[in-house]
């Protein structure tokens, strides 16, 4: 492991202003996969701003632009936000997210900024043996024809194939929840669905957060479809592993009519992917399993996969029916 | 270097530390207390874990920079104050047969110990179908509450058993 020089300030200015006037500087939050990428040397910081000792550990009830919403403060553990009330009762996507992410010891140490910030667990970018866009931009992409079972299915490009590990970030996205972030150029909003990226030819940047920008909270609006939503994930073992696929969903029904839905997959792109097709075909329509089908392959006549990749379609599609009839059935 | 101080199985400590040192490192190299075990190093096995602050921690993911003034206690620590030094999730471990090369077992019983507090303060798992009542602490749910305890020995059944008994005799921690 690389020698790094530590700071640990007390107030969001000092630790934005250390980060961003170095280049060669990381926030370093729960550590759960930065002091891994550490020993592995896949990061090498020269300036480590260790975030925990920032005042942002508190959940609050927060009056924003007119409207109510729960303020996540971003050292709020995930744990701890799993086991909140309000988001137990009001937001379940998320905290069914929590709890199906990594294990209990990671979730006591992993911070809701943190676990936004999260790199992909590609086996490549965590070899530093091998060629990687993400790792090291222009050495090429070992999993376009290695090992894929983790690959993307939508969009996804010839630089980079890889997916975004986060459970949370599926859930928020499907919350309509927002980040706020504080950098060098000030405070600001940004719809979680927004915080990532797709790889495009610049795939090592994972979202669009500026260096030095820091994700102070995470802002969640209480809604009809975020108080009816859940989170399902398959993987290849029933605990303790990243989604092969994963689906947030929420659903407000008028009767049997479709009144609002939110459709977000986990583990199929470089980024939480709203499935805005899918939504839209459903909404106005009688609910029913034909109705998700068919929307869900409106949604995937996009996907492109390899012979490693193909059973994430019919994987997502099926997961996304399986939500939606358990939150048309009352099931949370 | 920097200075810690570290509060471990009572005991209190103040040292200079690398900056690279993670918890487990200066918990066995330092301290020479081996109960935390170096299983895997990348977060992936439990067997490092600890509780810190009152709640279980993987002590290999932690710079000790980063956990400074923390309280830890070890699965050579749990026994203190208990009869025979044993602490009765450790007792229970034994009369379970809930390991065979012993390996895993300082981070179970530490994991263990975390869970039954997290299962009193009505923590929601993964397995928990109504997130609104109270958690029925049946078999899926003690496993999936121990999933991030791996034991290659495959102890598994009476891992389960030695919990399971823990959760029916009120948890005692």
């Amino acid at each position: 492991m690389r020698p790094f020089d530590y700071l640990r300030p007390d107030d969001v200015a000092t630790a934005v202003r250390a980060v961003a006037d170095d280049p060669d500087a990381r926030f370093l939050a729960g550590g759960t996969n930065l002091v891994d990428h550490l020993k592995l040397g896949v990061a090498r910081p020269g300036l480590l701003v260790d975030v925990r000792g920032l005042p942002l550990h508190d959940v609050e009830v927060a009056d924003v632009g007119g409207g109510t919403v729960l303020r996540v403060g971003a050292n709020v553990r995930n744990s701890d936000l799993a086991a909140h009330p309000v988001v137990r009762r009001e937001f379940p996507a998320v905290a069914r997210a929590l709890v199906s992410a990594a294990s209990a010891q990671i979730r006591h140490q992993a911070t809701t900024g943190g676990n936004l910030l999260q790199r992909t667990r590609c086996v490549y970018f965590q070899d530093v043996s091998t060629p990687c866009n993400k790792r090291e931009p222009g050495s090429g992409c070992s999993a376009v024809e290695g090992f894929a079972r983790y690959n993307a299915v939508l969009g996804a490009s010839p630089e980079c194939v890889t997916v975004h590990p986060s459970d949370l970030a599926v859930a928020l996205a499907a919350v309509d929840a927002s980040v706020v972030t504080d950098g060098p150029a000030g405070e600001r909003r940004l719809p979680v669905a927004e915080l990532h990226r797709l790889p495009g030819d610049a795939p090592e940047k994972d979202t669009v957060l500026e260096h030095g920008e820091l994700i102070t909270a995470v802002e969640l609006p209480a809604s009809p479809v975020a108080q009816r939503s859940t989170y399902y994930k398959a993987r290849d073992r029933a605990s303790y592993a990243f989604a092969l696929a994963s689906v947030a969903a929420g659903l407000e029904l008028d009767g049997d009519v479709v009144r609002d839905v939110r459709i977000v997959w986990g583990g199929v792109a470089h980024k939480p992917w709203r499935a805005l097709r899918a939504e839209e075909a459903l909404r106005g329509e009688r609910f029913s399993e034909e109705a998700v089908l068919a929307a869900a392959d409106a949604e995937l006549e996009q996907a492109e996969t390899s012979p490693g990749t193909a059973f994430k379609v019919p994987m997502v599609r099926g997961a996304t029916a399986l939500v939606l009839g358990r939150l048309a059935g009352g099931g949370r | 270097m920097p200075t810690v101080s570290f509060r471990v199985d009572g005991v209190d400590h103040t040292l200079d530390v690398d900056v690279r040192t993670t918890v487990l490192d200066l918990l066995r190299e330092r301290l020479g207390n081996t109960a935390p075990k170096k299983g895997c190093d990348h977060g992936q096995c439990g067997s490092c874990t600890v509780l810190l602050d009152g709640r279980r921690h993987l002590t290999c993911l932690a710079l000790a920079v980063s956990y400074d003034g923390a309280e830890v206690v070890t699965a050579a620590g749990l026994g203190e104050g208990h009869a025979d030094g044993l602490h009765p999730v450790a007792d229970a471990f034994l009369r379970n047969d809930a390991f065979q090369c012993g390996y895993c077992t300082p981070g179970q019983v530490c994991s263990a110990v975390g869970m039954l507090d997290e299962l009193r303060e009505g923590h929601p798992s993964h397995v928990t179908e109504d997130l609104d009542a109270e958690v029925d602490p049946d078999d899926d749910e003690l496993r999936e509450r121990m999933s991030g305890n791996l034991c290659r020995c495959g102890a598994y059944v009476g891992i389960l058993a030695a919990v399971r008994e823990c959760v029916a005799s009120g948890g005692e921690a």
